[in-house]
């Protein structure tokens, strides 16, 4: 685990809003990587992280995937998380909203917190777990249903009847995903008539109707071409407006483009965390500039 | 993608280092030019800039290039950023060494002044700054970057100390303004060179330690 000593001496303002210590207001409002922005809430809530990861193991059987992996996430921040093929990002990813459960004989040790509230305890509802925390995954998978009906699924599984509340939800959540103007007049079609970005932006618009608080991303424009892949990374940077997002991507222009923070990871290990600006300028730890730069193994 | 990142890298530090090494002879040959009184000497100096122009557009090119294909971060980044200074620096440490050379060219027209400035010493001290800095930049020398750094103020105060000899020269020599103003403008020149071997020396401390220390008083010493 990294030492907050250690970041303490290297980058003692910068970390500070994501280290051990919840962050405050004024910091963020100077500093250069992390611009205030509107809308962003002030008092004890928007202070705190909205996740923190303490300490946490993970195990896939007998192989252990996570080692110690310590991080908190900023309210209302993009996170992105890189490193090489296996070293546990999407292990990481899948641990904050208990997708790991759908796996036999996986193991976690250590603390993962959303609002201060321990969410591998064993009475915890995993279904209101992940509606706080929606996922969008590498290849998009709308429901073989229409348009309308992928949009307002979660609310219509969580028992929202009225149909105007349901319409309202769809329009605003497709407007949230700029795909409204491209497919209002086609709402009852298959979402499997729409194209692979169109398809995408449908699952986050699927993905933020029922409120999330945080959007975790894997590797959400990998299966995109680069034009898609804009609008998807334009689409990141309004969305934090509301949410916070973790990202998990192979795609280090793309972390550096659309990220507040970095974290890379190598072999299970969280080598570095910290403002993305820094991290791809100055990285602190020797592994993580050969990482960036190229030069791995 | 990375080797080909690093043998692009490769290239440019080798023609970056091919800019610095004909321009610290451009600014040897112009003092010398100076020092002996040599019109011809100055001459090659004046008609050989061309050359470090062409290398400066295409180090600069190169700089382009590798940004646009290879989209460099870290420490790649960082060399890329000041490789774009440093040769900007260069080339206009080869134009002070064409202005010094166009001074001698007048200067050694003349009569020589009677006035005692040691452009000697000035000279050698600004070039040892120049080649200091390029050390640096080879060595990846973070501490010769310092002291060159520190240099700068010693080669601004024989400067001071040129513009008052030649102020009180000027008083009494009414018929020699124009060589006086000649050669107090050598001192301008020299005192811009070694201050564009101190920015070359706070570029190499970007490029190392990633701190711009540009505007900054030295804390280290």
């Amino acid at each position: 685990m990294l030492s907050m000593t250690q970041f303490a001496k290297e980058e003692s303002d910068d970390f500070a809003a994501i280290g051990q210590n919840p962050p405050d207001d004024s910091h963020l409002a100077t500093s250069a990587s992390a611009p205030p922005r509107e809308g962003y809430a002030t008092g004890n809530d928007a202070q705190r992280p909205v996740i923190r990861a303490s300490n946490v193991d993970f195990f896939y059987g007998n192989a252990q995937a996570l080692f110690d992996v310590s991080m908190d996430v900023p309210r209302n921040r993009v996170v992105a998380l890189i490193g090489p093929s296996g070293c546990g990002k999407s292990t990481f990813l899948r641990c904050l909203n208990r997708m790991t459960d759908l796996i036999d004989g996986v193991r976690v040790n250590g603390s993962i917190q959303l609002d201060g509230e321990e969410i591998n305890r064993p009475d915890l509802d995993v279904i209101e777990l992940r509606r706080r925390v929606g996922m969008i995954f590498q290849r998009y998978n709308p429901f073989p249903k229409s348009i309308f009906e992928n949009v307002v699924y979660g609310l219509r599984i969580s028992g929202v009847r009225d149909r105007r509340a349901l319409e309202e939800a769809c329009e605003r959540s497709l407007r949230g995903a700029a795909l409204w103007d491209e497919v209002k007049d086609r709402l009852k079609e298959s979402a499997f008539e729409l194209s692979g970005g169109q398809q995408q932006r449908l699952c986050i618009a699927r993905a933020t109707a029922v409120n999330p608080e945080v959007v975790l991303m894997d590797e959400p424009c990998s299966a995109l071409d680069p034009r898609s892949t804009a609008r998807i990374e334009k689409l990141i940077g309004e969305l934090r407006n509301k949410y916070t997002i973790v990202i998990v991507t192979h795609n280090m222009q793309q972390a550096s483009r659309v990220s507040d923070f970095t974290g890379f990871l190598y072999e299970g290990r969280l080598v570095e965390f910290g403002v993305t600006q820094t991290l791809f300028t100055k990285p602190i730890e020797k592994e993580t500039e050969d990482y960036i730069t190229g030069r791995f193994g | 993608m990375a080797m080909h990142l690093l043998h692009a890298i490769e290239e440019l530090k080798k023609k970056v280092l091919a800019l610095s090494t004909l321009v610290e002879e451009r600014v040897a040959d112009a003092t010398r030019a100076l020092e002996l009184r040599d019109s011809e000497l100055a001459t090659q100096v004046i008609e050989g800039d061309t050359k470090i122009d062409n290398i400066e557009v295409d180090v600069e090119e190169e700089c382009l290039k590798i940004l646009a294909l290879h989209q460099p971060v870290a420490s790649d980044l960082r060399f890329i950023v000041a490789a774009l200074k440093i040769n900007n620096d260069l080339e206009r440490v080869g134009d002070l060494a064409v202005n010094i050379a166009e001074r001698t060219q007048f200067i050694a027209s003349q009569p020589p002044a009677n006035v005692a400035l040691d452009f000697s010493t000035m000279a050698t001290k600004a070039r040892t700054m120049l080649k200091r800095s390029l050390d640096a930049l080879v060595e990846n020398d973070v501490h010769i970057a310092r002291e060159v750094r520190t240099s700068d103020d010693e080669v601004d105060a024989m400067n001071r100390e040129m513009y008052r000899a030649v102020q009180s020269a000027l008083e009494t020599q009414t018929d020699n303004v124009q060589l006086l103003i000649h050669l107090l403008n050598v001192s301008r020149h020299l005192e811009r060179v070694a201050d564009l071997a101190t920015n070359i020396a706070e570029d190499v401390i970007y490029m190392i330690e990633g701190e711009i220390v540009r505007h900054k008083t030295e804390k280290y010493l």
